[in-house]
């Protein structure tokens, strides 16, 4: 193998396998070293940079960054990353101070935002700083878009989701409420030098089986319009039988918010079994503890109604196959209920977009979108959040938000859109002497924390009480020590070893080798143990200079003690803080005259 | 010293031996000696011979004196005995356990000083006897504890790092042992496990004194340009024309590796060392030969390593002796402490 660049930001950031699987990239290590030190505040900072809505992520992510962290594949459970936002963000105090200043006079350019959901307030975000003017225009009359629509209050108190919205809107943003926007032709007639759609995916999708648009409808819900209904009130209670059509976490929280709205016998039908569900294990756990029944195998047939009443719901009880592709109908039941909310799935509708502006639409009269720019094929009209490619969930529309605010900074300085500025990265020796280092190297074997929930005699008493307590402090400090620091990288300097294997036979995982060279199929099955998990790199040195063999790291389990650095009699092995330098629109000018490294060339992926 | 205690981290599936044991439970404490220590290197090779021949931890005793190399065995086999002796007194402490408890594994660690200045003698009559054991002498040319001085195997012409270049002859471990009829004599070093683990094992299958002369060298005071002793060093000179393979016992019932054109030793436990690549009439077993080849290559100012000599007809201590076949601890207190009246029988002969 031809030696490993480690100039180039990607590799090492690939080892932070948390930043590398959020789609915003946010510094995960570094915020959870800030919480250990109790910097809440700067913890929240840092966070707040990257994702923008730290409150509200660390009750609501979908969490990409947990499945791929590294010590899942240590201990079998990963670092609680998503609570330990929370915890930054529960422990802050003010931080006015520190956000970014508005400068009182405008550069003149005027941009509007459709939507006031994450992606559209992180556009805002970005570009307020510069000097931009943005108008955003909301349907209802509040903002946040489906984070107040579509996530209950016990999940998301609304006083977290107003504070992070807030500080966003009090930048300067003008907002008009109550402002549907019916024709893109019109706005685009008023003058604004970008617009951004940041709409959402809002149309939930139909189940047209017989009995559907029967006399018996007012019983038969779409789940998410049904949870903007209970979000602003409209809605106070349902019946005691409710089913709901659809294993996703939409159908989670409308089972929960059944449960909190008079439903006592609620079921989640799914079709496929349990290993093929949409929504989040930890959703799933928390619905089935409230109560709810979660039933398999079942494919519904037709809505039952007598004498013009919804009574119940007929289901095909189903086999699959192994692999659930295909299955066999083993006969049908009915199911008793009085409503029946229909969770499964939601899609993208632009019926106020007028198909001869000269946007092309493409599959699923979707329209198309730059994956780069986020910009449609009409100049000037971005795409972010659910909006641009159909549903995803919150953190990468924040990431959609940040990339359209740069394309959208670039379209009004004359500069290419597809002149993205480079990641960088600064990478700096944690050594503080000798056997001394800036972070806690030490491997702590502390389980995974759980959380705490509010007793469920409590829960249902009304919507909007927290289920979820938080971390109390001493699983936060818990807790933040099972983080691997994967930021701290073992950087290698070839021509400083002597190959002595003190770093290969102090390696508590056996992640090191000194060998001849090979490809990369062959170096893996050569190491001090065999590399398997081919989603993590091979760190391959350059010639070592005594007999020209190479030093190999495999990547995979290293849990970054440092004791390779501390065993190097040479100081060929240091520990070095990874730190992403990620580009925004508001670091964008500096960063095109030239302040960046050289070599970070590449684009987030 | 490590700020942390090399962690256990539960990783699932740790290979295990045939004890069940995995090779974390070989190891020992935290290692004090320098970073990058020859030393350390040695210890992990002990580590995975013992691992891999899946010796129980509790049937092995560990011995050394005194010196950088006889702090090693606190590094190794946590569950081992040990006795850690005064300064090249570690052969007279061997011997007596040896001879108490013949069932027991016995590795000695030494070093240079301990070994071929203040402890010469003794590691003489340990050769004479032929005591059943491994020794190792953990040989970098130099007196590290004691901050640098040359020791008794610096090479003449070898620099210290301050101070004149050494003038006196080296006394080698290798033909030294040749000389005096060791019976498994062997060389390596510390930056080759390759060699060292297989070499190690053969020493633990051999029926007597086992010597391994392993150059181990003192990163920090004998690894600078000038020493002979040194990385560097060794990568240049090493000639490792013998290689050596171990197949114990088991695996050749197993496998029935195919011999090629090796030289064939069986051990007395039925195991096999391999010669590969030896030079064209090398003969293992020929004491002249073997000492008149090592010399042959000094002279070109090279250091051969591998497998150099061995005999496994010699007898050891006890079948000189003809004592007891088990430990002393299992022997019956009537036949151990025969009473008076065989005593005064006894002293008779010698009247």
């Amino acid at each position: 193998m031809e030696p490993t660049n480690d100039q180039d930001p990607n590799y090492y950031h690939k080892v932070v396998d948390c930043q590398w699987a959020c789609p915003a990239h946010t510094n995960v290590p570094g915020y959870i070293r800030m919480i250990a030190q109790g910097r809440f505040d700067d913890a929240y900072m840092l966070n707040r940079e990257s994702n923008v809505f730290p409150g509200i992520l660390g009750r609501t992510c979908d969490r990409p960054c947990e499945p791929a962290c590294r010590r899942d594949r240590v201990d079998g459970q990963p670092v609680a990353i998503c609570r330990l936002k929370r915890v930054a963000s529960d422990l802050k105090g003010d931080i006015s101070e520190r956000l970014p200043v508005i400068p009182t006079e405008k550069n003149g350019k005027r941009i509007a935002c459709i939507g006031s959901g994450p992606s559209a307030l992180t556009v805002a975000n970005d570009l307020l700083p510069l000097g931009y003017e943005v108008v955003m225009f909301e349907q209802f009359a509040k903002p946040g878009g489906l984070m107040r629509t579509n996530i209950p209050e016990f999940r998301l108190p609304d006083h977290v989701l107003e504070d992070e919205t807030q500080v966003i809107l009090d930048m300067g943003v003008e907002v008009r409420y109550n402002t549907p926007i019916t024709s893109l032709r019109s706005l685009l007639g008023e003058g604004f030098d970008a617009i951004f759609v940041g709409v959402g995916a809002p149309r939930g999708k139909e189940l047209d089986i017989p009995g559907r648009h029967d006399e018996a409808d007012s019983h038969i819900f779409i789940g998410i319009d049904w949870l903007e209904s209970v979000a602003f009130g409209h809605v106070t209670s349902i019946g005691s039988r409710v089913l709901i059509i659809g294993v996703g976490n939409t159908a989670m929280d409308c089972c929960r918010s059944s449960r909190r709205l008079g439903g006592t016998d609620i079921k989640v039908m799914a079709r496929r079994p349990r290993e093929y569900f949409k929504a989040s294990p930890w959703e799933l756990e928390d619905a089935e503890e409230e109560g709810v029944e979660i039933i398999v195998n079942h494919a519904p047939k037709r809505f039952v109604i007598e004498d013009g009443k919804l009574v119940g719901m007929e289901f095909e009880v189903l086999e699959w196959d192994p692999g659930a592709r295909q299955s066999t109908v083993l006969n049908s039941v009915i199911i008793p209920c009085d409503d029946v909310i229909l969770a499964i799935g939601q899609e993208n509708a632009f019926p106020w977009i007028e198909r001869d502006l000269g946007m092309e639409f493409g599959d699923w009269d979707m329209p198309v979108v730059d994956e780069a720019t986020m910009q449609s094929t009409l100049s000037g009209v971005f795409f972010g959040g659910d909006a641009a490619w159909g549903p995803k969930n919150i953190i990468w529309a924040v990431a959609h938000g940040h990339q359209a605010a740069i394309s959208i900074h670039n379209l009004c300085s004359d500069v290419d859109l597809n002149e993205r500025p480079p990641q960088g990265m600064n990478l700096v020796s944690q050594k503080m002497g000798m056997s001394e280092w800036s972070y806690h190297n030490d491997y702590n074997p502390s389980p995974r924390q759980k959380m705490s929930h509010v007793e469920l005699t409590k829960r249902f008493e009304s919507l909007d009480l927290e289920v979820e307590l938080g971390f109390s402090l001493e699983q936060t400090v818990h807790e933040v020590q099972r983080c691997l620091n994967c930021d701290v990288e073992t950087a290698f300097n070839a021509p400083a070893c002597i190959e002595c294997d003190a770093c290969i036979d102090i390696c508590p995982v056996q992640c090191l080798t000194i060998t001849s060279n090979g490809d990369e199929a062959d170096l893996r099955a050569r190491l001090s143990a065999p590399a398997t998990n081919l989603d993590q790199d091979l760190y391959v040195s350059a010639p070592l200079p005594q007999t020209g063999r190479v030093m190999v790291k495999d990547e995979n389990v290293c849990v970054h003690c440092g004791l390779c650095a501390e065993r190097c009699p040479t100081a060929a092995w240091d520990m070095d803080l990874f730190d992403l330098q990620i580009p925004y629109a508001a670091s964008a000018n500096f960063i095109r005259i030239g302040a960046m490294s050289p070599s970070g060339a590449n684009r987030g992926n | 010293m490590p700020s942390i205690t090399k962690p256990l981290i539960p990783l699932s599936p740790l290979p295990k031996n045939e004890l069940g044991l995995t090779i974390r439970d070989y190891e020992g404490q935290m290692s004090t000696l320098c970073a990058g220590c020859g030393h350390d290197s040695v210890t992990a090779a002990i580590v995975h011979a013992f691992w891999e021949l899946s010796t129980p931890p509790h049937m092995i005793a560990k011995l050394s004196g005194i010196g950088c190399s006889s702090k090693t065995p606190t590094y190794f086999v946590r569950g081992a005995h040990g006795f850690n002796s005064a300064h090249g007194r570690m052969v007279p402490i061997a011997t007596g356990a040896i001879a108490a408890n013949r069932e027991l594994t016995y590795i000695g660690i030494s070093g240079d000083g301990d070994s071929l200045s203040i402890g010469l003698g003794h590691l003489m009559h340990g050769i004479r006897r032929n005591v059943k054991m491994v020794y190792i002498i953990e040989n970098n040319g130099v007196y590290g504890l004691t901050k640098g001085q040359m020791s008794a195997s610096a090479d003449i012409g070898s620099r210290p790092k301050k101070g004149t270049a050494n003038v006196l002859a080296p006394i080698d471990p290798v033909s030294t042992a040749l000389g005096l009829g060791a019976t498994f004599i062997a060389r390596s070093f510390s930056g080759d496990k390759e060699q060292l683990v297989p070499i190690l094992k053969a020493a633990i299958a051999h029926n007597g004194f086992a010597l391994i002369d392993v150059i181990s060298p003192c990163v920090t005071f004998n690894d600078h340009e000038g020493s002979t002793k040194s990385y560097k060093f060794m990568r240049d000179h090493e000639v490792k024309e013998v290689e050596t393979d171990f197949v114990p016992i088991r695996a050749e019932i197993r496998a029935k590796i195919p011999a090629d054109d090796a030289t064939e030793v069986t051990m007395h436990d039925g195991s096999v060392v391999r010669f590969r690549s030896v030079p064209a009439g090398y003969d293992p077993h020929d004491r002249m030969k073997v000492e008149e080849y090592i010399r042959d290559r000094e002279s070109r100012g090279e250091i051969v390593t591998g497998l150099l000599y061995v005999d496994e007809s010699a007898k050891e201590l006890h079948e000189m002796n003809a004592t007891p076949t088990h430990a002393l601890a299992k022997v019956a207190y009537t036949a151990l402490c025969p009473g008076a009246a065989e005593l005064a029988s006894m002293q008779n002969d010698f009247r």
